[in-house]
């Protein structure tokens, strides 16, 4: 019997399937590894079986989970860890003002008894310090990695940390099962190859271990065997000895492709340079740039993808000041000023953001102020000018007649231009985000996620509008995304960022294992 | 060498930076002091009585900024439950310590009630705690003169007609305690060359002090330091969250309750109507003197502060009546001061929050520029890695 | 018609809804208990017009996302000093009341640009600061009212000859200047014109204002602070117009203020003048991020509403005065109310 089995497991969020028919099985101190694009799955599937409570909210999901023979559902997180399933997120939940020991213990610590406590209730409890000290000593010593249990984590190197996490899921006894979602991202190589042994003594020692990486070469070390999951689906399921990187990463990015019409790829390479980057780094949180150097063809549409994570969501927002960067960065020969948005929108480059919510709309207002406002402020359009142009009052008639034009031109679902953006789907949404771009004319267009929460009818439509756009007016384009495919069908040419550099540049045409490769290579 | 000189200067640089309000303080008290004029004895009798009399009000400050609500306001609400349980007592005619004694014992329900209201509120207002539980105070003190100056006496039993208003029903706007007046502080008193010490009273607040530092170390204690750090991690451990911050500010107001009590039995004479407004005002000025902040508070910032706010407070109308010429600068001095030192203390503590977060960023740029200067090689050591956005719509 | 009236309800506010119906109920009991209502009716409408400006400084904060202002006695101090210094340099009549306009929009201007700084940096944490940073500057100024070298007899203590009054009347100043100008009486009420003209001229303006160019810019900086950044909007330097602004009218208010009462108070009275404001323009309607001129008429209307009627009203139906405690239960819960919302989406 094993230990754990997914049986047919299905998901969608809204009509999108996000998970298909997902077969999968554990044993007792196996290790498995996970890979796959973002967006193929992983993290739902992961959800699913932690029991985290997006997934109730959106619909809930068919199959079968089994534990040991058992079939669970569990509900909430707490349910799956009294079962015995832990989990190592990505982002760090840890108290900061805490030693390391009382995060391992956090809500768990071995208490006395006390006169008060027996009237007052067992919150009362003093906490048992030498129990706690002992107990956090022998889950770091069932992880393996020697760690401070007295530091305090604010004080810890960000390795450390990660490792404090572990230990704290080590030191739950009942733990079976150890789900590990991205646990090298930050360390640096010696802590990786301490963890990878810790993941060793722990499968030795019969807990079960689920290790969600991008490091191939991790997984082929430490694994027993590798799921791959594409496009929702387990595309393969073998045993680490039987693949290698390679068979693993065409796997991965390879899919079935809708024929591209090789006579609409544009290879110029004797175009003008529109827009020069050199040394570009940028302090974007989870998309840190460390050093791009790139240039962009006039008139091209040139795509920039790699995995998540890996910088590519920081060029633009560097460059249009959102983020602090530092570099040069020239567009047809003046230099723009980095860290000012208002010097870019000047210069007539546009940005649509891939953080629609939070940057690129303003939730609470009608359309027609989303659409109209950038170009209202940086162009001086859609106002009317009194006293010499002393008062510039806002032309709602004229603001109105544009928000309709995009409206249609869209084809974006609205009660009227005057509904509330918040009340708009994600996918309408973006296209109000798209036409707010349009509106300012742009000589130069950034487009970072174009077609993300959209489903698969309007993506079409909106990678269309892109061409179109690009076609009719000559406007360079730069469009970031994580989805291959959709890069491979709208740009000329497709750049790979990883590890916060510039890995290759490549024709559209090229093959899918060939943009993988590039993925993959130098991931820090 | 000048780097050793340099990390001195820097050590220097954040001391004075994280206490700059009580240097300025004794700074204040330095100069002030002598050009008052006071004989040290009768400054040291004042400042005495008036720790007693304030601690164990300034102490019940110490459970919500320990559970990262920030500074209570809402003590007032302590103070007012307090003041009913005294109205009562008095209204029974139980006098001296059964009367103090019972006072506590029966203020406690009002003051439970109370601060599960405010905590309530509060819990539906993260984020902004401290202007809300300030507006709490005022709202529940409409409530508190809708029920002393209405309810009682018409629709609430009170005996004895020598504490109600001539009309016939509310409460007096003084009402005696001469009969318990500071019946704490006399039992057991020490009189050293004319300086009174109310042992009693003091060890009350050492035994609060005790209590205090015991509760630290319980798992109440830490599920409230942990809240106060981090909500997000705590409630994914499985703290529950509401219900832990609901407890620290009912600690607090009945802990508030007692303490007014104390303070009442010490002046012995209760201004039914503006007892308690000032309270929480100055309780929280003389914590942040004392080199508390919104995020951190000990029990040493708790005597720090009252003992330097008190002084201030004794000297300043006297050292202003001396410099200027007219006694009401003094007293509009520590007014000021007192207000200057709150907002002082706020604004610090928004920089820093401020400050905090554009260290890391900078550290960043910093890593990364060295990162550039060197050609990339492998193993440079990788930034922190941080949430990715994951929308799922 | 459930459906419609239950969203009517959400929408409009149930303790909005509560404070309403008791206004009406106190407009409707008024006639019957015996008080004389043509008179209210006048006293609630020259209330209304002294105070509907302060209400109004509240409107270019809040949108600009800097929050209620708790900060107003900022700019009531910067009134208080145009209105002592134009009656210390002799000015009399309707030309004391433009000169202290005209004295205090320097002072309003420099307080505002110091306290929009302030503001600046310690952005998500307005409200409480503002609050202090009101109480230690009016603090601070009864320090300074005792000291600043005033002489006029008027002002002066008498015994001392030095330092200003708590009080000090406006008779032959300009006492009632806005309110007598072109006073309107229909029957028994009496219409302080004047001052609901200048209300209306500075209300149209602020209307006006939030249409144009810069106006549009500070209710997206509000919305979104970081649209507008992305859309290239220098976020502070809008933050600090928003804070001159609402100080600016502060010092207009608190003049057209003391017209009405017949006073300048100074001292310890603009200590608490922010919570009224406050609750008035959220009984109107307004939240923490969204306020509009209907909100400021509509609020302080019923909040001097309120005021008026109930002192007089309950005095004749329960012989007791119970008006002070009503005000402050219904002003705080008001702010309580606004506080306690979920915060907008959009941040």
């Amino acid at each position: 019997m094993s230990l754990l089995e997914m049986k047919n497991i299905r998901k969608d969020f809204f009509g999108n399937q996000v998970l298909t028919d997902i077969n999968l099985t554990l044993e007792e101190g196996e290790v498995l590894g996970l890979v796959g694009e973002n967006g193929a799955g992983k993290s739902t599937l992961m959800k699913i079986l932690f029991g985290m409570e997006v997934i109730r909210d959106t619909g809930g999901y068919e199959g079968d989970i089994l534990l040991n023979g058992q079939k669970v559902d569990f509900k909430t997180p707490f349910e799956a860890l009294a079962a015995g399933i832990g989990m190592v997120h990505q982002e760090f939940s840890l108290i900061p003002g805490f030693t390391a020991t009382e995060n391992i213990l956090l809500n768990r610590e071995p208490k006395k008894k006390s006169v008060i406590s027996e009237v007052f209730g067992e919150r009362l409890d003093v906490l048992n310090r030498k129990e706690m000290t002992a107990r956090s000593e022998a889950a770091i010593e069932k992880m393996g990695v020697k760690i401070d249990g007295t530091m305090v984590i604010h004080d810890m190197p960000v390795g450390h940390k990660q490792f404090t996490e572990i230990a704290r899921e080590l030191s739950k006894d009942q733990l079976k099962l150890l789900i590990l979602d991205e646990p090298t991202a930050v360390l640096t190589e010696k802590e990786a190859e301490a963890l990878l042994s810790s993941i060793r003594g722990m499968a030795a020692q019969g807990i079960a271990v689920i290790f969600i990486t991008h490091r191939l070469q991790e997984i082929l070390d430490v694994c027993d065997k590798v799921v791959i999951m594409r496009d929702s689906c387990v595309v393969k399921d073998v045993p680490s000895s039987e693949t290698d990187i390679p068979e693993i990463t065409r796997l991965m990015v390879g899919r079935q492709m809708s024929s591209v019409l090789k006579t609409e790829i544009r290879d110029n390479p004797d175009a003008p340079i529109a827009l020069s980057i050199r040394k570009l780094w940028v302090d974007m949180p989870g998309e840190t740039v460390r050093n791009v150097n790139l240039d962009v063809r006039e008139g091209e549409i040139l795509g920039i993808g790699g995995l998540a994570g890996q910088g590519k969501l920081g060029i633009p927002n560097g460059i249009m000041g959102l983020y602090d960067a530092g570099g040069e960065v020239t567009l047809r020969g003046e230099k723009i000023p980095l860290n000012s948005p208002r010097e870019c929108l000047n210069a007539s480059m546009a940005f649509v953001s891939e953080d629609r919510r939070g940057v690129g709309l303003l939730l609470d207002e009608t359309l027609e102020w989303n659409i109209a406002f950038p170009a209202m402020q940086i162009q001086n359009k859609f106002l009317k000018n009194y006293l010499g142009g002393l008062i510039k009052w806002r032309d709602e008639k004229a603001i109105r007649e544009i928000t309709q034009w995009y409206i249609d031109e869209l084809a974006i679902k609205c009660t009227s231009s005057r509904q509330k953006a918040k009340e708009l789907s994600g996918g309408n949404q973006q296209k109000v985000c798209l036409a707010k771009a349009f509106a300012l004319e742009p000589g130069f267009l950034f487009v970072s996620e174009p077609t993300r929460g959209i489903d698969v009818g309007a993506k079409s439509l909106v990678l269309n509008a892109l061409k179109r756009f690009n076609r009719k007016s000559g406007v360079t384009i730069v469009m970031i995304s994580s989805e291959l495919e959709e890069l491979r069908q709208t740009c000329d040419r497709i750049a790979i960022v990883s590890g916060g550099r510039v890995a290759g540049i490549l024709p559209a045409t090229e093959s899918a294992e060939q943009f993988g490769l590039l993925m993959i290579s130098q991931v820090k | 060498m000048s780097g050793k000189q340099n990390s001195a200067g820097k050590t220097v640089f954040s001391f004075l930076r994280n206490n700059t309000v009580p240097l300025m303080f004794i700074l204040i008290c330095a100069v002030c002091i002598p050009i008052s004029g006071f004989s040290p004895s009768y400054l040291l009798n004042e400042i005495i009585t008036r720790l007693g009399r304030n601690a164990f009000l300034i102490l019940s400050l110490l459970i919500p900024i320990m559970a990262g609500m920030g500074l209570n306001f809402g003590m007032t609400l302590g103070a007012m439950a307090g003041e009913i349980a005294l109205i009562f007592v008095s209204d029974w005619q139980i006098w001296g310590i059964p009367g103090v004694v019972l006072a506590m014992i029966v203020s406690i329900p009002f003051s439970v009630l109370l601060g599960w209201v405010c905590g309530k509120i509060l819990n539906m207002a993260k984020g902004r705690e401290m202007i809300t539980s300030y507006i709490i105070s005022f709202f529940i003190n409409g409530i508190y003169q809708l029920i002393v100056l209405y309810l009682m006496g018409s629709v609430i039993p009170i005996a004895h007609g020598s504490i109600k208003l001539p009309r016939g029903y509310g409460i007096r706007n003084t009402v005696s305690l001469l009969n318990m007046r500071q019946c704490i502080d006399n039992l057991l008193a020490i009189r050293i060359e004319g300086v009174k010490i109310p042992v009693l009273t003091l060890l009350i607040i050492a035994l609060m002090c005790i209590l205090i530092v015991w509760f630290r170390r319980t798992k109440l204690g830490q599920d409230m330091r942990a809240v106060g750090q981090d909500i997000h991690v705590a409630r994914d451990a499985g703290i529950n969250v509401e219900r832990t911050r609901i407890i620290s500010i009912i600690i607090s107001t009945v802990l508030a309750g007692f303490g007014m009590i104390l303070y009442l039995q010490n002046i012995g004479n209760l201004s039914t109507y503006s007892a308690h407004s000032q309270v929480g005002m100055f309780c929280i000025a003389a914590l942040l003197v004392g080199g508390a902040s919104v995020d951190r508070a000990s029990i040493g910032n708790v005597f720090l502060g009252a003992i330097l706010f008190h002084t201030m407070f004794i000297v300043a109308p006297k050292a202003g009546a001396v410099i200027t010429g007219d006694p009401m600068i003094g007293e509009y001095f520590r007014v000021f001061v007192s207000y200057g030192v709150i907002t002082l203390a706020l604004i610090m503590y928004e920089m820093k929050k401020r400050r905090q977060k554009a260290s890391i960023g900078a550290q960043l740029a910093l890593a990364q520029k060295d990162d550039d200067r060197h050609e990339p090689g492998i193993g440079a050591q990788p930034s922190p890695a941080r949430k990715e956005v994951e929308r799922h719509e | 018609m459930k459906e419609k009236l239950a969203s009517f309800v959400a929408s409009f506010g149930l303790p909005r809804l509560i404070i309403t119906g008791f206004l009406l109920a106190l407009f409707i009991l008024a006639p019957i208990v015996g008080v004389d209502l043509p008179m209210q009716i006048t006293n609630v409408i020259n209330r209304f017009s002294w105070n509907a400006i302060l209400v109004l400084a509240m409107v270019p904060m809040v949108h600009s996302g800097c929050g209620l202002n708790f900060g107003l006695p900022l700019g009531i101090i910067s009134g208080l000093l145009g209105a002592t210094l134009s009656l210390e340099l002799g000015f009399t009549g309707p030309l004391s009341f433009v000169m202290a306009v005209v004295i205090s929009t320097p002072f309003a201007l420099m307080l505002g640009m110091g306290y929009g700084v302030l503001l600046n940096r310690i952005k998500g944490g307005e409200m409480m600061i503002a609050t202090y940073v009101g109480f230690s500057s009016v603090s601070f100024m009864c320090m300074m009212w005792l000291l600043l070298p005033y002489h006029k007899p008027d002002m002066v203590w008498g015994m001392a000859g030095k330092g200003l009054r708590t009080t000090i009347s406006l008779e032959g100043y300009y006492d009632k200047v806005l309110s007598n100008f072109l006073q309107i009486n229909i029957g028994k009420v009496s219409i302080p014109t004047g001052a609901l003209l200048l209300f209306a001229l500075l209300a149209f303006a602020m209307w006006a204002f939030l249409h144009t160019k810069t106006g549009t810019a500070m209710t997206a900086v509000g919305s979104n602070p970081t649209f507008a950044k992305a859309a290239g909007i220098k976020v502070d330097k809008i933050r600090m117009l928003s804070v001159v602004m609402s100080t600016w009218l502060a010092a207009i208010g608190i003049l057209v203020y003391e017209q009405g009462f017949g006073f300048i108070q100074l001292y310890m009275a603009p200590f608490y003048m922010a919570l009224p404001a406050v609750s008035a323009i959220l009984i109107g309607g307004a939240s923490v991020n969204k306020a509009t001129i209907v909100h400021v008429i509509l609020g302080t209307f019923l909040f001097q509403g309120i005021v008026t009627m109930t002192p007089t009203v309950m005095n004749s139906v329960i012989h007791t005065d119970m008006s002070e405690v009503i005000r402050v239960i219904a002003s705080n819960g008001m702010i309580l109310y606004a506080l306690t919302r979920r915060s907008e989406v959009s941040r």
